[in-house]
């Protein structure tokens, strides 16, 4: 079988929308729910944020997720068993899946034994943003294409042109380019940043890329669209549930005001 | 043959199996940038001018060493205290900002950010951008805000912006990661001056070096006053560990000194409220290194309790996880109320207030069995002005 991520983007190679989301927010059991819906009302590929107590890279918004699904519970052994029950049924979701989280509770779980887990779970793709290009290839790359989970790096426009290269090169899926150097839910305007897209598209990479952090209506998403196969959002759908009486309803809502005029297309 | 072991970083930024710079990419830059050039710059014969000028004229140094009759003749031995209370500001961290302003300006730095829990750093911080006329901005947890008052008030004369962390525990693990999401924000005018031995590479060992003043001094001095640069006991308190590894630093090669870093037991070490990482903590990463971090099973930070702000962290500087695991310093601990035992009988016997955190290093005296000829030397790295509040609370209900 063709991987997931492989035939997303192979299938389609523009106006990819990538949803993230903090498991067990705003409760412990949305898990199932939040995957359906997203993927019933239009995203692509599905980020899945493992709950962190310390997440160094977000801002205030994905930081009170997270602090409330460690309240509600939620721990990677859980989320494995939720997606378990789920992936396993018939009508589990399609979208490719990546877990995306920090580097400190995979290894206290084991790095073999996530990475197995993760697998059979039907995971796809890891973001773990402070686990290192140096130490992914000496320590863990090994362990990560065992199990056939494509590992997505970071690039921020101070990455240099080099390092882009090298990362290209290391990269199966995609690559995460950040559209600032910020953390996420920043509002840092994203007009500034169309050289360093333009400078993207000139290096020709191998993998197609996705644009993130900062992106949260449908004129972003466009601007993003323009420079790239597509764009990831986490904090605005965080900020669209979190005090949602119907997670379906917000759901929808939430994508088509992403999507509006491109759903069309 | 035994190979030789190594207590200094390796070129990886590797204390043994600790440290390492587990950052994300947004920080790579700047990170690598200081690594490319930190050893370079503080090599300069300029920079070493500059440094050793300010430490003499602005900060005060050498601190005295000075031999506490009384203390020593209670604990029946020779005690000496390192007077890093008597620096500028009021304790050892002034060593470590004076150092890192330097650098941050000869990198071309226009902003300054820093975290702080006893709020030490954060005035000595400020203290060196008031110095050279440089933006400071500190992050500190609201709950040290509270307990730390007269600091909080210092910094803003000094006219620093402190901003309070009110996520997690609101102590000084927090700041950090909001000093973190600042740098990650402004990548490129602003400088990070981490407060101690912790951090991604090359933090832990640039830090360490800045503090290593203290145990050059020690040797100096010790060696004018006993014939012998080398003492058989070096103690002191451990946060994230900069006092204690300036201290220890030019004795780590020496294996007749015996290097004691005290952390904080809190309530006590299996009450639920404590700080003492080794004793509680496993293999982890936290604020960018690999070290010895308090958590649970599943690897979520746990909040840690001291009754010192600057003692109030779930982990320590990887160099002092490798002198744990490598056996190579003794690790011990002092409870809250030990700390504040320690505090008083200093103040009555050497009339010297101390600290809080440097009271934790005085409390083992009484847990070590010393011989009457042994020469011993405690860090005081600051002095107890900032814990008033809570010296008076006790004093009432004694
Ligand atoms: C006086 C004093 N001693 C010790 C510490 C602990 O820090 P470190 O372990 O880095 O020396 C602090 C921290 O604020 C302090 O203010």
């Amino acid at each position: 079988m063709m991987n997931r991520i492989k035939k997303l983007f192979s299938d389609k190679k523009k106006n990819i929308v990538s949803i993230y989301f903090t498991a067990g927010f705003p409760e412990l059991n949305d898990t199932n729910t939040i995957l359906n819906v997203l993927q019933k009302h239009g995203a692509d590929l599905i980020e899945i944020g493992m709950p962190y107590s310390d997440p160094l890279a977000d801002g205030p918004v994905i930081q009170h997720s997270s602090m409330k699904a460690l309240q509600n519970g939620m721990s990677i052994k859980l989320l494995f068993d939720q997606l378990n029950k789920y992936s396993n049924s018939p009508s589990g979701v399609k979208a490719p899946l990546i877990l995306m989280g920090y580097l400190n509770p995979v290894l206290q779980y084991g790095i073999e034994k996530f990475c197995s887990d993760a697998h059979k779970a039907g995971i796809d793709g890891i973001i773990l943003p402070d686990l290192p290009l140096h130490e992914y290839e000496i320590e863990y790359k090994n362990i990560f294409e065992k199990y056939k989970l494509d590992f997505i790096f970071l690039i921020t426009p101070e990455t240099s042109e080099k390092r882009i290269r090298k990362i290209d090169a290391l990269s199966k899926g995609f690559i995460y380019a950040v559209s600032s150097s910020s953390i996420t839910g920043s509002d840092k305007d994203m007009s500034a940043q169309e050289e360093y897209f333009q400078r993207l598209r000139d290096m020709k990479l191998n993998n197609p890329i996705l644009i993130g952090f900062g992106i949260k209506d449908n004129k972003t998403f466009l601007q993003a669209c323009k420079h790239a196969a597509g764009a990831i959002i986490g904090t605005a759908y965080i900020k669209a549930i979190e005090n949602s009486n119907d997670i379906e309803a917000d759901t929808e809502k939430f994508l088509n005001s992403i999507l509006g005029a491109t759903i069309a297309s | 043959m035994k190979t030789k072991e190594i207590f200094e970083v390796d070129k990886n930024g590797y204390y043994g199996e600790f440290g390492g710079a587990y950052i994300p990419e947004m920080l790579h830059n700047n990170v690598q940038h200081l690594k490319d050039n930190y050893l370079k710059i503080i090599k300069e014969e300029k920079f070493k001018k500059e440094f050793t000028s300010l430490l003499k004229d602005y900060v005060g140094r050498p601190t005295p060493l000075y031999l506490a009759a009384r203390l020593s003749e209670k604990y029946h031995t020779n005690i000496y205290l390192k007077r890093e209370d008597l620096c500028h500001t009021g304790a050892h961290k002034i060593n470590n900002t004076i150092g890192q302003i330097l650098l941050a300006e000869r990198l071309g730095k226009k902003r300054i950010i820093a975290e702080t829990g006893a709020g030490q750093h954060g005035v000595a911080t400020a203290t060196v951008c008031a110095l050279k006329g440089l933006e400071c901005i500190v992050y500190m947890g609201e709950k040290d805000i509270a307990r730390q008052a007269p600091n909080v008030a210092r910094m803003k004369m000094l006219g620093a912006k402190v901003i309070p962390a009110v996520s997690g525990s609101k102590t000084l693990k927090d700041a950090t990661n909001e000093a973190i999401r600042d740098w990650i924000n402004n990548p490129d005018d602003t400088h990070y001056i981490i407060g101690s031995v912790v951090g991604p590479h090359p933090y832990p060992d640039m830090v360490a070096r800045f503090q290593s003043i203290i145990s050059k001094e020690i040797k100096k001095q010790l060696k004018e006053k006993t014939g012998n640069q080398l003492p058989g006991y070096m103690i002191a308190c451990v946060g994230g560990g900069s006092n204690a590894a300036g201290a220890f630093y030019h004795f780590l090669n020496h294996k007749s000194v015996q290097l004691i870093a005290v952390e904080a037991a809190g309530e006590g070490i299996n009450s639920g409220m404590s700080a003492a990482t080794t004793q509680l903590g496993t293999n982890g990463i936290l604020h960018g290194s690999k070290s010895l971090v308090m958590q649970t099973q599943d690897g979520q930070v746990i909040e840690p309790h001291s009754i010192s702000a600057g003692l109030d962290y779930p982990g320590i500087g990887p160099m002092h996880a490798h002198l744990f695991e490598s056996k190579r310093a003794t690790f011990m601990s002092a409870t809250d109320e030990e700390a504040l035992e320690s505090a008083f009988e200093l103040a009555k016997l050497e009339g010297i207030i101390p600290a809080l955190e440097s009271a934790h290093a005085l409390y083992v005296l009484n847990k070590i069995k010393f011989k009457i000829d042994d020469v011993v030397i405690v860090n005081l790295s600051g002095r107890g002005d900032k814990d008033m509040d809570t010296y008076m609370k006790h004093i009432t209900t004694q």
